[in-house]
């Protein structure tokens, strides 16, 4: 039955001496356990700034989008930068439960759940920006295709504004699902050891009267498979239409057919960075050390320096192109005001955050360390955050006309708007890692004798054997 | 709990705290000529389904179906929007444009076969929110299924 076995040069996935019980333990206890003081100094600290997004928010709808700063040439702000970088943030989730579960990467385990609820809030963040960017709200259902009085008047179909919704809205939907149907039987676990009845209710009804039934268990693997066979080429189109909505147009600097790999590549990267932050201060918080260990850490940030230099690459080729296409508007926009000119401040952040900084990742020493892992992962995300302005502001300061040059700063409700979205995802963060278990508990159980460091200790004797001897006692077992 | 109200079957519930020890007991007591009820299990454990001879699940099948229907729903709505029911000129382009459909005609494909796979997954197994199911319930769930077949 067992005849699988994991090499022992290979890292250990769970560190320390586990069972099957020790790991509910770790990861169900924190839910039952009254939350700590940081839990409630963050969760009102989120809370304080989500309720500064939401008057921004409420100013910007009674008065007007005109509170913002944008102008005849800058439609696209610091609205728009938010939108993708928030939904760039995403990706990393998808990424790591679908395409790594293709992969059979074991190492997905311990960090996939975290990854994919943060998938969900920053698209939740990501959808407000184009939202309230409309003006009047409360007219937003007419981005949608339904039989109407009007005509019927239909939306436009060829326009990727109108892809963006359907890639968006499809995007939220299905990792929703995904991240659900992983959760159920985890519900169920924490259901079947509460002791207070109002757990016993809640878990109840989060677990859908899951049995773990081995039918069931068939059905869930299968389930789980095809739905990362389907978000997999889902999360390469999400940023692909993102990018459409630039590279379909005909302004200098977004009309290039280098957008959807380049937009995806820095989507990846960005959510990495994303992925580390929260889990190294999870991982202390509540004590997971045992499971996001610093291999994970050091896997991840693997991904980091690949990703992060198919950015850099992406850049090079722009400027490449800008000399080499001959364009004399594709040129000046980027030799003249994004490398140079009042904006281009702008895009040496965005070139030292993420193309030479994330450099130091080619040594492992720096990989493991979890300093300079945090110090980076926030690093990567500011570059990747200015990246999107300089696409966006840069292109557009500079029109064909000189008389409507220009220069653009956020007005405070931009900012606070910002701010705000930083405050419902981590007001989300933070009651997911009190009352969601953060590790998928039966993945990592059905990894644990395979990769767990005790377990993998026992098979210093098969390593020893050789093939023939192996397979034979195998073979009359 | 006296099952035998429900016909003159009896059940034996075993306990197991190991997959290395549930695997060869599963086999015996299949080779003994017992029907076994079901197994269940903390977390998937490769290969049970097959040691307990259950067939292989055709759920991929089912979203194989509803993921052609989104294709064939996005691609019918937009054509017969664009064409049939409020034909406009857009840039002098074609009426149907294949091209430019083919973001919502692949969104609408994805999006059709997880929600539909989901809500088939949770139909068969029978999950919803409010559904009860302690061990006790699902003990005699079992006896019930079992007596109603017979």
């Amino acid at each position: 039955m067992h005849l699988k076995y994991e090499s022992t040069l290979r890292e250990p996935l769970v560190d320390g001496v586990k069972d099957y019980h020790q790991v509910t333990e770790d990861i169900i206890s924190p839910i039952e356990a009254k939350p700590g003081k940081l839990w409630y100094i963050g969760f009102f600290i989120s809370l304080v700034l989500l309720g500064f997004g939401a008057f921004s928010v409420f100013w910007e709808v009674y008065f007007g989008t005109g509170v913002w700063n944008l102008n005849k040439t800058i439609g696209w702000g610091y609205d728009i930068t938010n939108f993708v970088w928030w939904v760039g943030i995403g990706h990393a989730g998808t990424l790591i439960s679908a395409i790594l579960l293709l992969f059979r990467q074991g190492w997905r385990t311990g960090v996939n759940r975290a990854a994919e609820a943060m998938t969900i809030f920053a698209v939740m963040c990501a959808g407000q920006f184009p939202i309230f960017h409309m003006g009047r709200v409360w007219m937003g259902f007419f981005i949608l295709p339904y039989p109407n009085t009007r005509g019927p008047v239909w939306v436009n179909f060829n326009s990727p504004l109108l892809w963006d919704v359907f890639a968006i809205s499809t995007y939220f939907t299905v990792s929703l699902l995904f991240w659900y149907s992983g959760l159920i039987p985890d519900f169920a676990t924490v259901r079947d050891r509460a002791k207070t009845k109002l757990r016993k209710l809640l878990y109840g009804v989060a677990s859908f009267g899951w049995t773990g039934s081995t039918k069931h268990w068939q059905r869930h693997e299968a389930l789980s498979l095809v739905l990362a066979g389907l978000s997999t080429p889902l999360v390469l189109s999400v940023h692909t239409i993102v990018s459409f909505d630039f590279a379909t147009s005909v302004i200098p600097g977004w009309h290039t057919t280098i957008f959807p790999p380049y937009f995806v590549a820095g989507a990846i990267f960005s959510g990495f960075a994303m992925v580390n932050t929260l889990l190294i201060i999870t991982r202390k918080i509540l004590g997971l050390e045992d499971y996001i260990t610093i291999g994970h850490i050091e896997a991840m940030n693997k991904v980091i320096v690949l990703t992060g230099s198919v950015v850099g690459v992406a850049y090079l080729t722009e400027l490449f192109m800008a000399w080499y296409g001959a364009n004399p508007y594709e040129f000046d926009t980027f030799y003249k005001y994004r490398a140079a000119g009042p904006l281009g401040w702008s895009y040496w952040i965005m070139m030292s955050c993420n193309v030479i900084s994330p450099q130091v990742f080619w040594f492992s020493k720096m990989r493991r360390n979890i300093m300079v892992t945090f110090v980076m992962s926030i690093i990567v995300n500011i570059g990747m955050w200015f990246e999107r302005f300089v696409i966006i502001c840069t292109s557009l300061y500079r029109d064909y006309l000189p008389s409507s040059w220009g220069y653009y700063r956020p007005s405070w409700p931009e900012v606070g708007f910002y701010v705000g979205t930083f405050g419902l995802f981590f007001t989300c963060f933070f009651l997911f890692a009190k009352y969601f278990p953060v590790i998928a508990v039966a993945e990592i159980k059905s990894v644990l004798k395979t990769t767990g460091k005790s377990y993998k200790e026992k098979m210093g004797k098969y390593e020893a054997q050789d093939v023939d001897a192996f397979a034979h006692d195998q073979a009359h077992h | 709990m006296n099952f035998s109200i429900y016909g003159c079957k009896k059940f034996v519930v075993g306990s197991f705290d190991d997959e290395a020890v549930l695997f060869p007991a599963v086999k015996k007591v299949r080779a003994a000529g017992y029907k076994l009820h079901d197994v269940y299990t903390p977390f998937p454990v490769h290969g049970l389904d097959h040691a307990m001879g259950l067939r292989e699940t055709s759920l991929h099948t089912a979203g194989f179906v509803y993921g052609l229907t989104g294709t064939t729903t996005a691609l019918s709505v937009m054509g017969w929007v664009f064409t049939t029911d409020w034909p406009m000129n857009i840039g002098g382009k074609p009426h149907f444009p294949l091209p430019a459909f083919i973001p919502i005609t692949f969104e609408l494909t994805v999006l059709f076969a997880a929600v539909g796979m989901v809500l088939t997954f949770c139909y068969l197994c029978q999950l919803a929110p409010f559904v009860k199911n302690t061990f006790s319930t699902r003990v005699r769930q079992t006896i019930c299924l079992s007596w109603r077949s017979k």
